[in-house]
């Protein structure tokens, strides 16, 4: 009768597996640190601050997800999020429209997703390389459109990067007696809505079920009747994509363009996938562990801060420790399951 | 076994084609662009010594870190079938260990440097091993492992350094650097000779070569073979971590002062790319030396002829990409199956045509 019970009972999945030790030790470490440091811990500001800070960081993840997912790798996002925020700045200093303006973010991301998607699923090149180049070109491309600093000046643009959703209620009492309100960027909602789009597209969209096949076994996938090259075209199209957006959110809440804007960006998003439980070898992964993954990745930053290790380089090297904690990690319950699965 | 010959001949005149191709319209466009370009010089330099100087020497010689990263970057990427990405990291560790050894007494002597030189190896091949022990014990893909170390690494050679960047002056140093009195050649270019030497030394009286790809192609057969994988893995990154050392200390030694933050910057990328360029897979199994070491020469020789065209440093990037997207493009498969079969329709029509006149004469 037990045994009966055992087997109905579905197992986890090593995807939700993953995601569910990430979305674990994100809560545990957010509530230590609310017990022990509290201060800026114990109000919502705190937490919308993150991810106030962290928009791009998480519509960038997404696209990577999708693409590690698909067993891809895509590390030029971070070089094209900042070409995009350049390249809109100019544009709009320039006299012109908003509207166009955002056109042109998504442009660019997706005529770099289409070259790389191109580049690799039809011409067969490792994809570390493509991106690679495009790294470098976005990269040069920055500092040839512009090398100094340059602040948006558009009006219509000002009043959007200033425009926030307050919500009193999750607001704290100063103390001066006044209430602050909690503050929220509009990025933040594109960035959840990206979020949602993303596990829609995942989960009950054909083409995300394809992305998974893709990234577990190639040959077999290919024997189900799906096509493998314009699959593999679509996520990284999808992934060029979520890089314009990032890029303009970036914009959103710098108001600036810079040259060394968004650097290593491509390395903190592949940690952050890696953290919500996406494996580099294809075929597992979660773009909710993906969002967990990023909260956890910039929580132990501002962790690290708060806490008075205020040499400079304490938050590197505990960011590459807790990185290093959880690759193990992942490694030691992955190998305990296969090891499980072998002896049933 | 004339056509062996000539077949194994083939094959690897094969991979080592796009780099020799490269380096071959590298030339020609540089010569037809500024015949100059080539000129090499004999002259005095500061020290009084005489050097030799000029565009090609300093491609050679800016190169040297590069090639002796690719070097090591080709043994991994061959037996794990993945890259190190945090090779820049660890060389501004390994250059961080170096100045604070070369600075713990007073006064610079040939022994401490050789000593300091052996620290510097010593905790490299220890970082080394981490990432191996992870690739090869845990099992966890090369990038993933290695980017715990790029993530702190630069960090950790900050905290060694107690947040300064310290310089060290002294002959010895300059000698490593840039030239041995007596000698014209920089002395970077013959530590790479001497590492190239010792790696065909290697493969020649060992069978490292071949174990190396029998793990990279097929992991368990090698293991059914009594190769120890585990072991071979873990060797490529304590070798990866000599060559991690070698060219730390030849970038310290060039500036004479470490700077954890710019040391080696990004070339982790590059030495990726040249193992790519030299027509090795980067999903592991047969590999070639040589192709990487050209490799790193066609990248440096490009960098320097955008220099020359007065390309500022920081838009190099661009041009460089483009570049490289022509190269792998030229050496994907698919492209060379189209290519031929173009060129075959071709000559197809041709010798049908003249086929046609001959019956019409």
């Amino acid at each position: 009768m037990k045994n009966q019970n055992r087997q109905r009972r579905e197992p986890l999945t090593d995807t939700q597996l993953l995601m569910t030790i990430t979305i674990c030790i994100f809560l545990a470490m957010y509530i230590l640190a609310m017990l022990l440091l509290k201060g800026g811990f114990l109000h919502v500001q705190q937490l919308f601050d993150l991810l106030n800070d962290n928009a791009s960081l998480i519509i960038v993840s997404c696209g990577l997800t999708i693409v590690m997912i698909g067993g891809g790798i895509d590390i030029s996002v971070g070089a094209v999020t900042s070409l995009v925020v350049m390249s809109c700045v100019l544009f709009l200093n320039r006299g012109g429209n908003l509207f166009l303006s955002v056109l042109l973010a998504l442009g660019i991301g997706l005529a770099f997703g289409l070259v790389h998607g191109f580049l690799v699923s039809y011409l067969e090149i490792q994809p570390f390389i493509v991106t690679l180049a495009g790294m470098f070109f976005a990269r040069g491309m920055t500092t040839i459109l512009s090398i100094d600093p340059q602040k948006a000046t558009h009006e219509g643009f000002k009043k959007l990067q200033e425009a926030k959703i307050e919500i009193p209620w999750l607001g704290y009492v100063a103390k001066n007696g006044n209430l602050i309100p909690a503050r929220m960027e509009i990025g933040v909602v594109v960035a959840l809505l990206c979020v949602i789009g993303v596990f829609i597209l995942l989960k009950y969209v054909s083409l995300g079920r394809g992305f998974y096949a893709m990234g577990g076994n190639q040959t077999s996938s290919l024997m189900l009747g799906i096509n493998v090259k314009k699959t593999r075209f679509l996520s990284y199209l999808l992934s060029g994509l979520l890089s314009g957006i990032s890029g303009f959110v970036f914009l959103m809440h710098t108001g600036a363009g810079n040259a060394t804007n968004a650097a290593a960006m491509e390395m903190d998003a592949i940690a952050s996938s890696i953290i919500g439980g996406t494996l580099l070898t294809g075929g597992v992964g979660n773009v909710v562990g993906t969002f967990f993954g990023t909260l956890t990745l910039t929580t132990i930053k501002k962790i690290v801060v708060s806490s008075g290790l205020n040499d400079p380089w304490w938050q590197k090297i505990t960011t590459g420790g807790m990185l290093c904690f959880f690759i193990l990690l992942q490694s030691v319950v992955l190998r305990q399951r296969e090891k499980r699965k072998k002896s049933n | 076994m004339k056509e062996r010959i000539k077949k194994v001949f083939k094959s690897s005149l094969g991979q080592l084609a796009i780099p020799l191709i490269a380096i071959a319209l590298l030339i020609i466009f540089n010569l037809i662009r500024d015949p100059g370009f080539f000129v090499i010089g004999l002259t005095q330099n500061n020290d009084g010594n005489l050097v030799l100087q000029g565009n090609l020497i300093s491609i050679i010689n800016g190169a040297s870190e590069l090639a002796v990263l690719a070097m090591g970057m080709t043994l991994v990427t061959a037996a794990c079938g993945g890259q190190d990405i945090s090779v820049g990291a660890a060389a501004a560790i390994a250059g961080s260990v170096l100045v604070k050894v070369l600075k713990s007494g007073s006064g610079i002597t040939g022994g401490r440097v050789l000593a300091a030189f052996l620290m510097a190896c010593l905790v490299a091949m220890i970082f080394g091993s981490f990432n191996g022990t992870l690739v090869a014990i845990f099992k966890i893909q090369p990038m993933i492992a290695t980017l715990i170390l790029y993530t702190c690494g630069r960090s950790i050679a900050y905290w060694i350094n107690g947040g300064a960047t310290p310089t060290v002056s002294s002959p010895v140093i300059t000698a490593i650097g840039s030239f041995i009195p007596g000698i014209p050649v920089p002395t970077p270019v013959l530590i790479v000779i001497a590492m190239t030497i010792l790696f065909k030394l290697l493969f020649r009286f060992t069978s490292l070569e071949l174990f190396t790809q029998s793990v990279g192609i097929n992991g368990s057969a090698a293991r059914l073979n009594g190769i120890n994988t585990t072991f071979i893995k873990l060797l490529s990154f304590i070798i990866l971590g000599v060559c991690v050392a070698v060219a730390g200390s030849i970038g310290v030694s060039r500036l004479g002062l470490i700077n954890h933050e710019t040391l080696l910057l990004d070339i982790e990328m590059d030495a990726i790319l040249a193992v790519a360029i030299g027509g090795n897979s980067l999903g592991g199994g047969r590999f070639k030396l040589s192709g990487s070491i050209i490799g790193a020469y066609v990248i440096q020789m490009l960098t320097i002829t955008l220099y020359a065209m007065k390309v500022s440093s920081t838009d190099v990037k661009a041009y460089k990409a483009i570049v490289i997207v022509i190269l792998v493009v030229i050496g994907s498969p698919v492209f060379k199956e189209k290519f031929g079969k173009t060129v075959n329709r071709i000559r197809n029509n041709r010798n049908g045509l003249m086929e046609k006149g001959a019956e019409k004469a």
